[in-house]
C-alpha cells in the first residue's frame, strides 16, 4: 500500500498547471482531494510519474451565485458543499447528495471537480449533474470551453476532458421556483458506493409534471439519464401508477454490472426502487 | 528514486521540518519520522479512521494524505490534546464513559470528535453517529463513544457532568 | 468472599476505597490510550530495524516453477529476499499448526490458496520493501482449484496436499480421502437414531455458517530481534497467547525457551485472530537471525482478511425429534467443516471440533449425536474462534435455529417452546447427552424477564396485525435466543494445546508499603484486565486496587499461561488471581495473629484488615501486615508476602443469556432495520459492571456485523472476494443499533468467586437471534431458514422468491 515514486508539483495558477500537463502528457495526473487517485496509486493500479496538486491554485474553490446561475469551483470540497447556506437555500439537492458521499473525513478532502472528472460511474455527483443539466468549465492551453454534463461522461473513467485540460468550475442553473428534487441512494453502509441511486429534479404545474429529470448512479458504464422514464412522466399527474411505470422504464434502461453488492437483476430492481423513492420525495418537496 | 524534499509544518503547535519523498504518506511521517505513534494504521484504504488527524481545521485520514501536501499547514494529533497534565474534556469523557476498550481506534476517534464539537457544540445522538461515521471501532459498539462525546460536549459548554457509570453501582454490603 | 460485614455505612466507605468486585472502577489502561501513548507492535522502533513484506501467490492452486529474486536483491536498500529454499537449512520452511497439521511458512514447490506466502523481502524501510516486492518474479503453473468442501470430497477432486500422500491417519484419526482431515463423533448414535424413529415429529434443516473473519482494527505483526552476541531472541508480537508462541518458537528454532522472550504489548483487538502462529512471524524471526538486525513485519488489511485466521465455514445439518407438544427427544447433527488448505484450527488437541458438543444448548435433550468431518480446500487456513469459545458460536447457532424450525413446524410460540424444553434449575449440575457437565443455570426467569421488559405479547400482536395487512411495506420479525455457552477452557484432563494443559496463572507480590504487583499468563486485548484483576485482588486480599499494578504479556516476567481467548481469562486466570489472593490472605492472617499475639484461628478477615474475633478494636490493616512481612514474621515463616497460583479448572463455566430482537424488513429493497435488541446476560458474579456492559455492547455489534454483512466469498478460481473494508462489513456508528442490556446472577459453583466470563456471550447469542428475527419475519410464508449474511441483496432474493419484493 505504498505508491510508486513520482515527482510532485504544486503550481499556483491554472496556467502553470496546464503548462505542466502539456510538458508531461500522460505521465502526469492531477491531484484534487486525492481520495480516488491516491488509493489507486497505493495499490499501484495508477503510477503517474508526475503528480500535479491543484491545492494552491486560487479562484477554483468556493460557491457563488450570479442571477440564476450557481457556480461551484472544482476544488470545492464536499464538506464545503454540505455547510453552504447558499446551496441549502437554492440547491438543497447538492447538499443532500454530499451528505451521502463517503464519510466525514473523506468529505473534507474530496472535491466536486474530482468526483466528476474521475469518470467513475459509482461516484454520486455525475448523475446529479446530469439531472441538473450542469455545465463544466474546462481550461486548456487554448483557452476555456464549457461542456454540458450530457456530453461529458463518455465511458467508465473516460470523460470529455482532454489530457491537457483542467476542470475549474461547475455551473448549475438554479432549479425553477417550486420544483422539488431528491437524491435517493441505496448503499450497504457508510462509505460505500451506491448499489443503485437516482437523482430526480421535478417541476409540477397544477398537478401535472411540467418538467422532469431523472439520472442514475452506478447502474451503467457511466452515470445516465433515464429518458424513457422522464418522457413517460412529462405532462402527466405524478401518481402511484406513473411513479411505478417510471421505475420500470428506468430499470429497462440501465446496464448494471454484478459485484458483491448484487447481481444484475437486483441492481436493476434497485435502480427502479431508487427512482420511485426519489420521485415520491421530490414530489413531496414540490410547491408548484 | 524521486528526490527528497524538506517539508515544514506545525505539529501540535511546534514547528517541524522533515525530509521526505513526495510519495510519503503523512501517517508514516508522523509515526516513523516524528515519533507520533498515537494515530494508527488500521486499513490504509481510508476506511477505518484510526489514522485521523486534524489538518488545518479538517479531520483527515492521514493514510490518504501526502506529507508534501501539508507544507505550511497545522497538524493536530492526539498527542496535542492534554495541556499541562490536564486532560482534554474528550479524553476525560472517553475514560469516564468507557468509550474505549483496546484503544486502537481511540486517538482517531478523539481527534475526529474534537473537530465535530468545534462545528456542532451540542450534538444529538443522531448527529454524533452520523458525523463520527468515518471512524470504525471493533470493541465498543459505539454506544459509550456517543456518551463520551456528549459528556465532553456538556463539559466544554461549561455544564456540570457526571459519569453514567457510578462507582458503587452493584456493591451490596 | 468476605467472612463478615457489620456496619454497612462504614463498610461502604472502605469498600469504595478498595475498588473491589462489583465496582464500576474506571479503567487503569485508559490514560495511555486516550493520550496516544499506548504501545502497539507497530509503535516499536528499534535501532537498525528493517522492514519485511510478504510476496503472495495470486493463484489459489499452482506449482511454483521458478522464483527469481535477483532483481529484488539488487535493488538498493534491500537486505534479503527469503524463499523456502533459504529456510530449508534451518528447517523453518514448514511449521506445526495448533491442530496437529503442518503449514508451509514459505511455499515449498506449490501454493494451495490465494495469497499464500511465497517469499519475504527485507529492506531498509517499508517503501523500499514495497518497491522490491514488485521485482520478485515467480512463475506459476496453475492447477485445478476446489473451493467447495463437498466437491473436495469427490473421488476425483484435485489433491490439495501433496505432502500428505499416503498418510491415512492424521492428528485426529483416520482420513478416508486425500482431502479429508478427520471425522469426529460424539454421543450415542444408536439411541439417538432410535429416538428419531420413535418420535412423533422430526425436523431437519441445512445451514451454512459462512466464512468470516474477526478483523480486529489492528492487523497482525511482529518485531523480531535476535541478538547474535547474547544468543537471545526477543519478539514483540500481536499474540493472544504469548507463552504458547514462545514454546512454538522454541520448538521451531531449537533456541531454548529461556533464551526467548515474547512480548505481547498493547493489542489492538484480537477476537481470535491473534491466537495462531503465522508465517509472517516465522519469516521475520528467521530474517532477524540471518541478518542480525531487528525485523518488523506488519500485515496489510487485505493480508489480514485473506490469510490470517478465518472463522466458521461450517456446513451444518441439524435434526430434532420431538413429541407433538414440542418436547425435544433427540438431536442429530452432521457437519462438513471447511478448514482451508492447512488445518490451522485453534482447538484443544482432543477436540477437533472444539466445544461444538455444547449444541444441545439450554435444553434438556436426552439423546444426541454429532458427527463432524474436516476437509481441505484451496482456501486460506484458520478456523479460529471469532469472539467465542472453540466452535461454540456454530453450536449455539445450530440449536437456536433448530428450535425455531421445530416451533414453526408445530405452530408453537418460539418463547413457549423454549420454556417447555429448558433444563430445569433443580437438575444442575447437569450432565448433557454429549458429555458436558453444566455448572449452573436458571433459564426460565431470564427469558421471562426479557419477555416482560419488551412486552412480548404486544410485539406478537403488532406482528399479527402487520401480517394481516397486505399493503404493509415491511415484514416484522421477532427473534429469540436462550443460549448457553461453554467457556473457560479448560480442565487439563480434556483441554491442552500442543500438549500443554490449559491452566492459567497468577503471581502476586505485596511490597513493604502494602502496594502490590500481580502478573498473569493471560493478555488483555481491550478487556480491561489491568482494571478487573486488581478488583479481584482488592476484594480477596484486602489491598486497594489503586495500589495494585497488573502486568501481562511479557514471557520473561509473567508466569506461564495459555492466554486470552474463549472467554477464559476470568474463569481460569481470574480464579488463579483469587486463589493467589487467598494465599496472600492466609499468610497475612498468621502475621496479624503474630503481631497481636493471638491464635490465627482467632483472627477474622474484614475487608482490608484482620481483627480479633469478639474484639474488633484489635486489628491490623493489610498495609501494616505487609510491612511486618518484611521485618517481623512468626518463627519459622519465610519473609515476604507473595504467592503464585497455577489454576487447572475442575470444569468449564456455562454463562447463559436470553436475547430478543425486533426487525423490520423493507419489501422494496430488502433492507433490514433492527428496531430493538434486548440482551439479558448471566455471567455469574459480576466484577465490573461498566466493563461488562462494554463487552456486551461490543459483542452484540460484532454479532450484528456477522449476521447482516460479513462474509468472505470465493469464486470458482479460488479468488477470495471482499478482502477490503469496502466490502467486508465493519459497521459504523450509523449502522449499529442501540443496545439494551440486563442481567441475572447465577454464580458458578466451582469458581472461587463464582464468575463465568462474559465477553463472548453477546456475539454467540446475538447472531442466531438476528437470524431468528429475520426468518421469523418470513415464517408465516413458510420460510424456515435463510442464509447469512442477511444483507439487503440476499433478503431481496428471498422476497423475490416469495413474489412479495417491491
Amino acid at each position: 500500500m505504498i505508491p510508486r515514486p513520482f515527482a510532485y508539483h504544486a503550481p499556483d495558477s491554472i496556467g502553470a498547471a496546464i503548462a505542466l500537463l502539456s510538458d508531461f502528457g500522460d505521465q502526469a495526473k492531477l491531484l484534487a482531494g486525492g481520495h480516488s487517485l491516491l488509493p489507486m496509486m497505493k495499490l499501484r493500479f495508477a503510477a503517474p510519474e508526475h503528480l500535479i496538486d491543484l491545492r494552491r491554485i486560487k479562484g477554483i474553490r468556493g460557491i457563488d451565485m450570479q442571477g440564476d446561475e450557481i457556480s461551484i469551483g472544482a476544488m470545492t470540497t464536499e464538506r464545503e458543499i454540505l455547510a453552504s447556506p447558499l446551496l441549502a437555500m437554492h440547491l438543497p439537492l447538492l447538499v443532500e447528495t454530499a451528505r451521502q458521499i463517503a464519510d466525514p473525513q473523506v468529505r473534507y478532502k474530496g472535491t466536486i471537480g474530482g468526483d466528476i472528472a474521475h469518470g467513475d460511474p459509482g461516484n454520486d455527483h455525475p448523475a446529479v449533474m446530469l439531472a441538473l443539466d450542469a455545465r463544466f468549465v474546462l481550461v486548456g492551453p487554448h483557452g476555456e470551453r464549457v461542456v454540458p454534463a450530457a456530453d461529458f461522461f463518455l465511458g467508465t473513467y473516460v470523460t470529455a476532458i482532454e489530457p491537457d485540460e483542467v476542470m475549474t468550475q461547475v455551473r448549475i442553473s438554479k432549479p425553477a421556483v417550486g420544483s422539488g428534487a431528491c437524491y435517493a441512494k441505496l448503499k450497504r453502509k457508510t462509505g460505500d458506493f451506491a448499489t443503485a441511486a437516482a437523482a430526480v429534479v421535478l417541476r409540477m404545474d397544477r398537478g401535472i409534471c411540467a418538467d422532469i429529470a431523472i439520472a442514475l448512479t452506478n447502474v451503467a458504464p457511466t452515470a445516465m439519464r433515464a429518458e424513457a422514464a422522464e418522457n413517460a412522466l412529462r405532462g402527466r399527474p405524478v401518481e402511484d401508477a406513473a411513479i411505478a411505470e417510471a421505475g420500470d422504464l428506468a430499470m429497462a434502461a440501465c446496464e448494471p454490472a454484478a459485484d458483491l453488492r448484487g447481481d444484475e437483476a437486483y441492481k436493476r430492481a434497485m435502480a427502479g426502487q431508487m427512482v420511485r423513492r426519489a420521485l415520491r420525495t421530490a414530489l413531496s418537496r414540490c410547491t408548484g | 528514486m524521486a528526490k527528497k524534499t524538506v517539508v515544514s509544518f506545525r505539529l501540535n503547535q511546534a514547528d517541524v521540518d522533515v525530509l521526505v519523498e513526495p510519495r510519503e504518506l503523512l501517517i508514516h511521517t508522523l509515526r516513523d519520522k516524528l515519533d507520533h505513534t498515537g494515530p494508527h494504521i488500521g486499513c490504509e484504504t481510508s476506511h477505518c479512521g484510526a489514522c485521523t488527524v486534524d489538518l488545518d481545521g479538517m479531520s483527515v485520514k492521514s493514510c490518504t494524505v501526502l506529507t508534501v501536501q501539508c507544507a505550511d499547514l497545522d497538524v493536530l494529533t492526539i498527542e496535542g490534546f492534554a495541556k499541562g497534565g490536564q486532560l482534554h474534556a474528550l479524553q476525560e469523557g472517553f475514560m469516564q464513559e468507557h468509550g474505549l476498550q483496546c484503544g486502537f481506534c481511540t486517538p482517531g476517534m478523539i481527534t475526529r470528535a474534537y473537530r465535530l464539537l468545534q462545528e456542532i457544540p451540542d450534538p444529538t445522538e443522531e448527529d454524533i453517529r452520523y458525523w463520527m461515521s468515518g471512524n470504525l471501532c471493533r470493541c465498543t459498539g459505539y454506544q459509550n463513544i456517543v456518551k463520551a462525546i456528549q459528556y465532553a460536549a456538556a463539559k466544554l459548554r461549561g455544564e456540570v457532568v457526571e459519569t453514567s457509570h457510578p462507582m458503587m453501582a452493584e456493591v451490596t454490603v | 468472599m468476605n467472612e463478615i460485614a457489620r456496619d454497612p455505612a462504614a463498610d461502604l466507605g472502605r469498600l469504595e476505597r478498595l475498588e473491589g468486585i462489583g465496582c464500576a472502577r474506571k479503567r487503569r489502561e485508559d490514560p495511555r490510550f486516550i493520550q496516544g501513548r499506548g504501545t502497539y507492535v507497530d509503535d516499536i522502533h528499534l535501532p537498525g530495524m528493517l522492514f519485511g513484506i510478504m510476496i503472495r501467490s495470486p493463484y489459489a492452486h499452482a506449482r511454483i516453477k521458478s522464483i527469481d529474486t535477483s532483481r529484488a536483491k539488487a535493488h538498493p536498500g534491500v537486505h534479503a529476499v527469503l524463499t523456502a529454499e533459504d529456510l530449508k537449512p534451518f528447517k523453518l520452511h514448514w511449521m506445526p499448526t495448533l491442530a496437529g497439521d503442518v503449514q508451509a511458512v514459505l511455499a515449498d514447490g506449490k501454493v494451495s490458496f490465494q495469497n499464500q506466502e511465497v517469499a519475504f523481502v527485507v529492506a531498509e524501510d517499508r517503501y523500499i520493501a514495497a518497491d522490491a516486492a514488485e521485482m520478485v518474479e515467480v512463475e506459476y503453473e496453475e492447477l485445478p482449484v476446489v473451493v467447495d468442501p463437498f466437491k473436495a470430497m469427490l473421488p476425483d477432486a484435485p489433491v490439495i496436499r501433496d505432502d500428505l500422500a499416503g498418510k491415512d491417519v492424521g492428528a485426529h484419526g483416520a482420513r478416508r480421502h486425500h482431502n479429508h482431515i478427520f471425522n469426529w463423533q460424539i454421543g450415542d448414535r444408536d439411541r439417538t437414531d432410535r429416538a428419531f424413529d420413535a418420535a412423533a415429529v422430526t425436523v431437519s434443516q441445512d445451514m451454512l455458517y459462512p466464512r468470516v473473519h474477526p478483523c480486529p482494527l489492528e492487523t497482525c505483526g511482529c518485531v523480531a530481534s535476535y541478538d547474535a552476541v547474547r544468543g537471545d531472541l526477543t519478539v514483540w508480537i500481536t499474540s493472544q497467547a504469548p507463552h504458547v508462541v514462545r514454546t512454538v518458537v522454541g520448538l521451531l528454532s531449537s533456541i531454548p525457551e529461556s533464551k526467548i522472550r515474547i512480548i505481547s504489548p498493547d493489542i489492538g483487538g484480537g477476537f481470535g485472530n491473534k491466537v495462531g502462529v503465522y508465517p509472517g512471524y516465522v519469516t521475520a524471526i528467521a530474517a532477524s537471525i540471518v541478518l542480525g538486525r531487528p525485523v518488523k513485519w506488519i500485515e496489510s488489511r487485505n493480508e489480514n482478511l485473506t490469510t490470517t485466521a478465518f472463522a466458521r465455514d461450517y456446513w451444518m445439518t441439524g435434526e430434532l425429534a420431538a413429541d407433538t407438544d414440542g418436547r425435544i427427544k433427540a438431536l442429530r447433527v452432521k457437519v462438513l467443516a471447511d478448514h482451508g488448505a492447512f488445518d490451522a484450527c485453534a482447538d484443544p488437541t482432543k477436540w477437533p471440533a472444539g466445544m461444538f458438543h455444547v449444541c444441545t444448548g439450554s435444553y434438556d435433550i436426552a439423546n444426541a449425536h454429532v458427527s463432524v468431518d474436516g476437509v481441505y480446500t484451496n482456501k486460506f487456513p484458520g478456523g479460529v474462534s471469532y469472539r467465542c469459545s472453540f466452535r461454540v458460536t456454530e453450536a449455539v447457532y445450530l440449536i437456536e435455529r433448530m428450535i425455531d424450525v421445530l416451533a414453526q413446524k408445530l405452530g408453537i410460540d418460539k418463547a413457549e417452546i423454549r420454556l417447555r424444553n429448558f433444563i430445569p434449575k433443580d437438575k444442575f449440575p447437569y450432565h448433557s447427552a454429549l458429555g458436558l457437565d453444566y455448572d449452573s443455570g436458571d433459564y426460565t426467569p431470564a427469558l421471562q424477564k426479557v419477555m416482560k421488559a419488551v412486552d412480548y405479547d404486544a410485539l406478537r400482536a403488532e406482528q399479527a396485525a402487520k401480517r394481516a395487512d397486505p399493503d404493509c411495506p415491511t415484514l416484522m420479525g421477532i427473534g429469540i435466543t436462550t443460549f448457553t455457552e461453554i467457556v473457560g477452557a479448560g480442565p487439563s484432563k480434556s483441554c491442552d494445546i500442543l500438549g500443554i494443559g490449559m491452566f492459567d496463572s497468577c503471581e502476586i507480590r505485596v511490597h513493604p508499603d502494602g502496594s502490590a504487583i500481580a502478573r498473569m499468563g493471560t493478555i488483555s486485548q481491550g478487556q480491561g484486565h489491568q482494571t478487573t484483576y486488581a478488583q479481584i485482588i482488592a476484594t480477596e486480599a484486602g489491598i486497594p486496587a489503586s495500589v495494585i499494578q497488573v502486568e501481562e504479556g511479557d514471557t520473561s516476567t509473567a508466569p506461564y499461561g495459555l492466554g486470552t481467548y474463549g472467554s477464559r481469562s476470568t474463569p481460569v486466570a481470574g480464579a488463579a488471581v483469587a486463589r493467589a489472593s487467598h494465599k496472600i490472605r492466609e499468610k497475612a492472617r498468621k502475621i496479624a495473629a503474630h503481631l497481636l499475639e493471638v491464635s490465627p484461628d482467632d483472627m477474622e478477615f474484614d475487608l482490608d484488615q484482620f481483627r480479633v474475633k469478639g474484639d474488633p478494636a484489635r486489628a491490623k490493616s493489610m498495609k501494616e501486615i505487609a510491612w511486618a512481612a518484611y521485618n517481623n514474621v512468626p518463627e519459622g515463616m519465610e519473609m515476604g508476602l507473595e504467592a503464585v497460583d497455577y489454576y487447572d479448572p475442575p470444569n468449564f463455566t456455562f454463562p447463559f443469556g436470553a436475547y430478543l430482537a425486533v426487525v423490520d424488513v423493507l419489501k422494496a429493497t430488502g433492507e433490514i432495520k433492527v428496531r430493538r435488541f434486548y440482551a439479558l446476560d448471566d455471567c455469574g458474579t459480576r466484577i465490573n459492571p461498566m466493563i461488562i456492559e462494554g463487552q456486551i455492547h461490543g459483542g452484540l455489534t460484532e454479532g450484528f456485523a456477522v449476521a447482516f454483512g460479513q462474509e468472505l466469498p470465493y469464486d470458482e478460481q479460488g479468488n477470495v472476494l471482499g478482502g477490503t473494508l469496502m466490502d467486508y462489513f465493519l459497521p459504523t456508528a450509523v449502522e449499529t443499533p442501540h443496545w439494551e442490556t440486563d442481567f441475572t446472577v447465577t454464580p458458578s459453583p466451582h469458581h472461587p468467586i463464582g464468575a463465568k466470563g462474559v465477553a463472548e456471550s453477546p456475539h454467540v447469542g446475538s447472531i442466531p437471534c438476528f437470524s431468528n428475527a429475520v426468518i421469523d419475519a418470513f415464517a408465516h410464508l413458510g420460510v424456515t431458514h435463510t442464509g447469512m449474511p442477511h444483507n439487503a441483496y440476499r433478503t431481496w432474493q428471498q422476497l423475490l422468491a416469495l413474489n412479495i419484493a417491491g
